[in-house]
């Protein structure tokens, strides 16, 4: 196994809510404790719902946002609570492609502009004409073509513009690469044209992905290994067929369980959740999950447990919870 | 008698660049107690053919059928007024995003309470009465409570259950939802799909699920409609369709879900649904459709029978192969 490009250790980002009119302020929890590490060709998956601090994380990782707490290490250099360095040679290492092909591109600039403007910013250096080469070799290695150097975003389609979004994060030449819910706008049609582009640069770049997706069956196509998060905090990791196939946290039972298959004569009795997310701004006492479970104990309710198991960076499954699923009985689902 | 007969539906929108055809010929059929899903990419003309049912569609539209029955009514000769007495009351809607299909000036209950007040002869404490009861049916906790709630109070998947209150509110015949669980999370949308699949047994109204989850489909309905680029291009059983689809289009929609695949690869439909300018001549899944030829490109197909579950294909597929193409060389 090659050396991580990314480890990041009990990464936390928290938002100071503003008091206002007969409210307090408070403290928005939004990523508690995440750790894990990147591997080049390798995918990791994060699967959450919305509110579970997905998409922080993938702000945290990409620098948009220092963390509150812990420590990413990128390609050796730290990156602390203090912020990252304005380093662009740190910061080029780490490119993010949205969910929405529609908003992330700019109406106004053709798709030439769009690919040649990281390279122009960050790379000064590089002339106009092989600044037009790069640009113009990108587009052909997304599947696009020549002709539409030219053209303006909304000339395309949404899995086109996506192949756009794709090229312009792969301008600067990038070792990881954010997925944030990639594939989600798109039509089912496009959909698998999109995740096999991912798949095939990936394979050419020996790019690490982080994949955030709530779909679960793109993240059990594609992903090698996944992180399960509940309220910004990751409850299971492990490689993707040991948490799809034998999964031990009750929440990741659940939703894989929630998860409608596309298989009509398999009519699963489902295991049905009560209740919604809490407010991150008002976790629950002890297991962030208690007040939705199914195994709850009297422990849950006020120790937090930690996670246990298997250290997640050398491959290994670890999950969270006080009352796993007993092993027999995740087999058998 | 079904409950509902549309045939060869059409709906033209005149825009700016001449006209547009959203949908193309649809039939729908819903009987009583019946449980139809309507399944398409975008562009497919699903959600268009229902608004038009409900007459929801802006000026710019032109409606045409051969026949658009319901429940003995002829919906194409009735007035707006006549209409509207059935229209919310025995046939009525959900829709994708609940927070912008509640109206958020006014309070859940006002809301409940305004389809009982337009459709019902009930009393004003009658009125409130039902409002609680229809909001313990659909799960909400603290009845009494909510009803005095804003919708921005409420989450996203409890305005669902507000919304698919009020569209129960006077008991209707056939109930129409239209992505419902679309803006959802995948456990709150068990959730609402086991509410609403549940609540369709209990009282035996028919049901109609616009949707483009192959898997909300695979696990809720039992009847399938699949449409592409405005035409209806295969009806069957849920479970037949999923077996052996008889459209190449619902051959490789189905086989694009990656949770079918068996290579890492993932197959792929090339190309893109045509657009106003670009309806191809013949068959409108042609240029994608790798199964075409000659006479794909040039003539349009006619639906097949039942037993090749309606397809509108030249050679309707049997397993995987096209059928009657030696016939046709």
């Amino acid at each position: 196994m090659s050396a991580p490009v990314l480890t990041a250790s009990n990464l936390k980002r928290h938002y100071e809510v503003k008091g206002g009119f007969m409210q307090p302020a408070a403290t928005l929890r939004a990523l508690d404790g995440a750790s894990f590490t990147l591997t080049p060709g390798k995918t990791l998956a994060v699967v959450g719902e919305s509110g579970s601090g997905k998409s922080t994380l993938a702000r945290v990782v990409t620098m948009i946002e220092p963390p509150t707490e812990g420590e990413l290490v990128i390609g050796g250099k730290k990156i602390g609570p203090e912020g990252a360095s304005r380093d662009r040679d740190l910061r080029a290492m780490v490119q993010i492609v949205f969910q929405d092909p529609y908003g992330s591109l700019n109406p106004r600039q053709t798709i030439g502009q769009t690919l040649m403007e990281p390279l122009l910013l960050n790379r000064p250096e590089i002339d106009r004409k092989e600044r037009d080469r790069r640009a113009r070799d990108m587009l052909s290695m997304v599947g696009l073509r020549p002709e539409h150097f030219d053209r303006y975003p909304h000339m395309f389609s949404g899995g086109q513009r996506q192949r756009v979004a794709v090229a312009r994060a792969l301008m600067l030449e990038p070792k990881i690469l954010v997925l944030d819910e990639p594939v989600s706008a798109l039509d089912l049609s496009i959909q698998s044209q999109v995740l096999n582009l991912l798949m095939d640069i990936q394979e050419r770049m020996d790019l690490a992905y982080l994949f955030i997706s709530h779909d679960l069956s793109v993240v059990r196509h594609i992903a090698d290994e996944v992180m399960v998060i509940y309220l910004g905090e990751p409850v299971e990791m492990g490689p993707k067929d040991v948490i799809f196939d034998a999964p031990r946290h009750p929440y990741t039972k659940a939703l894989m369980s929630a998860t409608p298959m596309a298989d009509p004569s398999d009519r699963k009795e489902r295991i049905k959740l009560e209740g919604e997310l809490p407010s991150p701004m008002a976790k629950p006492e002890g297991c962030p999950f208690n007040p939705r479970c199914w195994r709850r104990q009297e422990i849950c309710l006020s120790v937090e447990p930690e996670l246990q198991g298997g250290n997640p960076a050398g491959g290994g499954h670890c999950f969270a919870c006080h009352n796993p699923v007993p092993e027999d009985e995740t087999a058998a689902a | 008698m079904s409950l509902l007969e549309i045939r060869n539906l059409s709906v033209d929108f005149a825009t700016s660049s001449g006209q547009f055809r959203a949908v193309d010929g649809v039939d729908v059929t819903v009987d009583e107690g019946d449980l139809l899903a309507i399944v398409g990419e975008s562009g497919s003309g699903k959600s268009v053919s229902m608004l038009a049912l409900m007459g929801l569609l802006p000026w710019t539209a032109t409606v045409t059928a051969d026949k658009m029955e319901f429940d003995g009514h002829d919906l194409r000769r009735l007035s707006g007024r006549a209409r509207r007495r059935i229209i919310g009351r025995d046939i009525s809607m959900i829709f994708q995003e609940p927070m912008s299909s509640l109206n958020p000036a006014f309070t859940v209950g006002w809301q409940i309470k305004e389809s009982l007040r337009k459709h019902t002869s009930l009393s004003r404490s009658q009125r409130q009465d039902r409002a609680v009861e229809l909001m313990r049916q659909v799960g909400i906790p603290a009845p009494e409570k909510r009803l005095s709630a804003y919708p921005h109070q409420l989450s996203g998947g409890m305005s669902q259950r507000a919304m698919i209150a009020i569209a129960l509110a006077c008991r209707p015949k056939l109930l129409i939802a239209d992505e419902p669980t679309t803006a959802l999370d995948v456990t709150i949308q068990a959730q609402i799909l086991e509410l609403l699949t549940g609540l369709q047994e209990d009282t035996g109204m028919a049901m109609v699920l616009i949707t483009h989850d192959m898997g909300v489909v695979a696990e809720t309905v039992e009847r399938v409609q699949v449409q592409y680029a405005g035409q209806r291009v295969e009806l069957q059983e849920v479970q037949g369709l999923f077996d052996d689809p008889h459209h190449p289009y619902t051959a490789a929609l189905l086989a694009a879900l990656p949770e079918r695949a068996t290579e890492r690869k993932l197959p792929t439909i090339p190309g893109v649904v045509p657009g106003q300018f670009d309806r191809p001549a013949g068959c409108l899944f042609s240029p994608r459709c790798q199964f075409a030829d000659a006479r794909c490109k040039a003539e349009r197909p006619v639906p097949a029978g039942p037993a090749m579950g309606h397809a509108l294909c030249h050679y309707p597929l049997s397993h995987g192969h096209p059928t009657g193409k030696e016939t046709a060389a």
